[in-house]
């Protein structure tokens, strides 16, 4: 632990406990940093928000912020954050994780959160691999890329996060980067604010295992979020994402539709009518 | 003149991208050595300091913070 | 305009009582996945909670269920699911986090004929070692077994209670049998029903370390929302509950958390003892077994045989030293249960060298009367 260190944004972090335990160039740092900002700016209530998380690197950020924050099991922070949202209304879960706890043993809940639109946000930290364990293939992993468990290339299939993520139901879907960092604080204000299944992909270089792996330098991969994510107001599913190539990127979706608090309350007046 | 924008020392894990990606370079490689033995960028230009920001919300230790100015 | 309390008398099965008697704890949120034989408590539920405005959701999956439930925990609820042998399986994990980040939560299981799929409509009671050492690592649990529907109400209530005290999960151990079949309930008044609520934290949020405890070894429970800003996490923690991997750490923690239980099996233990004081032959029984175990004593008295009973309403801390103080001088003890040897495993190790006959029970009935006799007989000679 560092001594006291005086910074702008410490009512917002756990600075007790930095710096943090992420690698040098980690996209997480930068998404912690949208994060806190979006809430200074906004001068949010801290005292309504919970942070949760799952497991992973990604995962570790709900240990960082000075609000009421909880770290689950892998893949479980959605139901969790589900079981905040409907218990008070007056809480504001931010989901806080990475690609395989929200999209591979965290995917059923993913698609159920975004179909009941339970309010709360979702920031969702996109490396392309399993970062702590060791840059294992993901369910985002490209095709061909080698990894440890994928060590003659990866043969799968990756998801389209935004796609998946908007065809369940989400009400806001958004993809950014860590390098579009004013317009990933912006969506993020605004997921603070909707009422509703808030989602923002991000994409983010994983210094050390993904990209030291593929032979990419991680001003390599800031420089390629940069030059090759475009701007587009597209439907989601047709925000086609080719790491590398070309990643269409922006605010694809914001909608109103009752959340599931909202539905539970007519439940409720409809049963003792 | 003050620099606009400040870097704590203690936090910097040497990424470089507040070097790579400044619009007016204003940092660069120093051979100094925070207490991690992590050699961090120096403001060479801070008089070319735009306030942009982008360094401040690149950095993903939270090492860089900008001053307030009159301006904003 | 409803009422949460139903007092008075009800004809009803023991799955309508357990939802009755989480209404009547309190309860404000139910997460569940329908299974055979539980499903009546999450429909029962489904009806009564919008009328109450609490909230009950049907989930995608138990996993998702438990894991709702801790969130709701935290939030501050009085929070409960329920489910059957394959879901308890599935919630394990989230289990250990209860126990890990000290999570106060009801967990019924109406156990039925296992492993896997097993015999779905089909009473058991093969899930006793499961609740207890399910979880990964160094966890103790409460769990609780009903014998009758007003049980099923009453032990529901007192799980809830003892989640409040101990901020952890407590099981309730139904079977098929007892959830399924119909039996009077009375429910009393609410002055006549104890409920505990949750210690909170008496510090200001600046100086609150969520996991600090006192003697009792059970740390005030700040919720979401009251200000405190905590972090809890299932990494190994120190009392800010900041993870903190070192030896020291781990030890303490561990020993605290199982000592939590450890330490108050005393005060939680429960049992039932029917004409023990001048018994020759023990019958250790619990749940619906225990209903046949009574019958078994009372027809081996009038055959002039000196056969007590000692029912475990409290399965989890075992109540040893309770076990070995009622079987002392003993000839021997009968232990039946609907399994192929689960808690007389426990019972043989508490009243070592007494001998104890065991009656597997596999298949959806308790073992009769006259099976339970046929052994009191034989150790009776």
């Amino acid at each position: 632990m560092t001594e006291h260190i005086d910074h702008y944004l410490a009512d917002y972090l756990r600075m007790d406990r930095f710096p943090h335990i992420w690698c040098a160039g980690c996209g997480l740092g930068i998404i912690l940093k949208s994060y806190v900002q979006a809430l200074y700016e906004l001068d949010y209530d801290l005292d309504k928000i919970v942070t949760v998380s799952g497991i992973g690197c990604a995962g570790r950020a709900s240990g960082y912020v000075n609000t009421d924050a909880f770290h689950t099991t892998h893949g479980r922070a959605l139901p969790f954050a589900t079981g905040i949202s409907t218990s008070n209304t007056d809480l504001k879960p931010v989901v806080i994780s990475g690609d395989g706890d929200l999209f591979a043993i965290g995917g059923n809940h993913l698609i159920h959160a975004a179909r009941r639109n339970i309010n709360m946000l979702v920031i969702c930290s996109n490396n392309f691999n399993y970062g702590m364990t060791g840059a294992q293939y993901g369910p985002t992993t490209p095709l061909d890329m080698r990894t440890p468990t994928s060590p003659y290339g990866n043969i799968e299939n990756p998801f389209n996060l935004v796609s998946l993520v908007s065809s369940a139901g989400a009400t806001m879907v958004s993809r950014w980067t860590v390098y579009h960092v004013h317009q990933l604080k912006n969506s993020i204000k605004r997921g603070l604010l909707k009422n509703g299944f808030s989602f923002i992909e991000v994409l983010s270089p994983c210094t050390t295992g993904y990209g030291r792996l593929n032979k990419m330098s991680p001003i390599d991969m800031m420089r390629d979020l940069k030059e090759t994510c475009k701007i587009r107001k597209v439907h989601p599913t047709e925000a086609t994402i080719e790491p590398g190539e070309e990643v269409i990127i922006g605010d694809f979706v914001d909608v109103e539709k009752p959340t599931y608090s909202d539905v539970l309350n007519q439940v409720s007046r409809r049963s003792i009518e | 003149m003050p620099n606009k924008v400040k870097i704590i020392k203690a936090l910097c894990k040497g990424c470089g991208y507040c070097i790579e990606f400044c619009p007016k370079n204003v940092f660069e490689q120093s051979d100094t050595l925070n207490e991690k033995g992590v050699a961090i960028p120096e403001i060479i230009r801070g008089d070319e300091c735009i306030s942009c920001g982008l360094c401040v919300m690149l950095c993903p230790d939270f090492a860089i913070t900008m001053e307030e100015t009159d301006n904003e | 305009m409803s009422k949460s309390l139903l007092t008075g008398k009800h004809f009803v099965h023991g799955d309508w009582a357990c939802a009755e008697g989480a209404i009547a704890a309190g309860c404000g949120y139910f997460a569940a996945y329908p299974i055979t034989p539980a499903t009546e408590i999450s429909e029962r539920i489904a009806s009564r909670f919008p009328q109450l405005d609490r909230r009950f959701i049907q989930f995608e999956d138990e996993i998702g269920a438990i894991a709702s439930v801790l969130g709701a925990s935290f939030s501050g609820m009085k929070a409960m699911t329920a489910t059957s042998g394959p879901g308890i399986s599935l919630m394990l994990e989230n289990i250990g986090l209860a126990v890990m980040t000290e999570a106060p939560c009801v967990i019924v299981n109406v156990m039925r004929g296992g492993p896997s799929t097993g015999q779905p409509t089909m009473g058991a009671q093969s899930d006793v070692m499961q609740c207890r050492w399910g979880a990964h690592g160094d966890v103790e649990i409460i769990a609780l077994a009903p014998q009758s529907v007003q049980e099923c109400f009453d032990l529901t209530v007192h799980a809830f209670n003892l989640a409040e005290t101990y901020r952890t999960p407590v099981f309730l151990l139904s079977d098929a049998n007892i959830g399924h079949m119909y039996e009077k309930l009375e429910i009393s008044t609410r002055e006549e029903i104890e409920i505990v609520n949750r210690k909170r934290p008496k510090a200001s949020p600046r100086d609150y370390e969520p996991y600090l405890t006192d003697e009792t070894l059970v740390p005030p429970m700040a919720c979401f929302g009251d200000g405190y800003r905590f972090y809890s996490t299932g990494l190994t923690h120190n009392e800010k509950g900041y993870p903190d991997m070192s030896v020291e750490t781990q030890d303490k923690l561990i020993r605290r958390l199982c000592d939590k239980i450890r330490k108050n099996t005393d005060k939680i233990t429960m049992t039932q003892e029917t004409m023990t004081d001048d018994c020759d032959v023990l019958v250790v029984a619990y749940g619906v077994t225990a209903r046949s175990a009574a019958s078994a004593v009372q027809m081996a008295r009038s055959e002039r045989i000196k056969a007590g009973l000692l029912r475990l309403i409290s399965l989890w801390p075992f109540p040893e030293k309770k076990v070995s103080e009622v079987a002392n001088d003993v000839k021997g003890v009968v232990v039946a249960e609907m399994n192929y040897g689960q808690l007389v495993r426990e019972v043989e190790r508490s009243v070592k060298p007494i001998p104890v006959e065991f009656i597997p029970k596999l298949g959806e009935n308790p073992p009769s009367p006259d099976e339970i006799l046929a052994k009191i007989r034989r150790l009776a000679q």
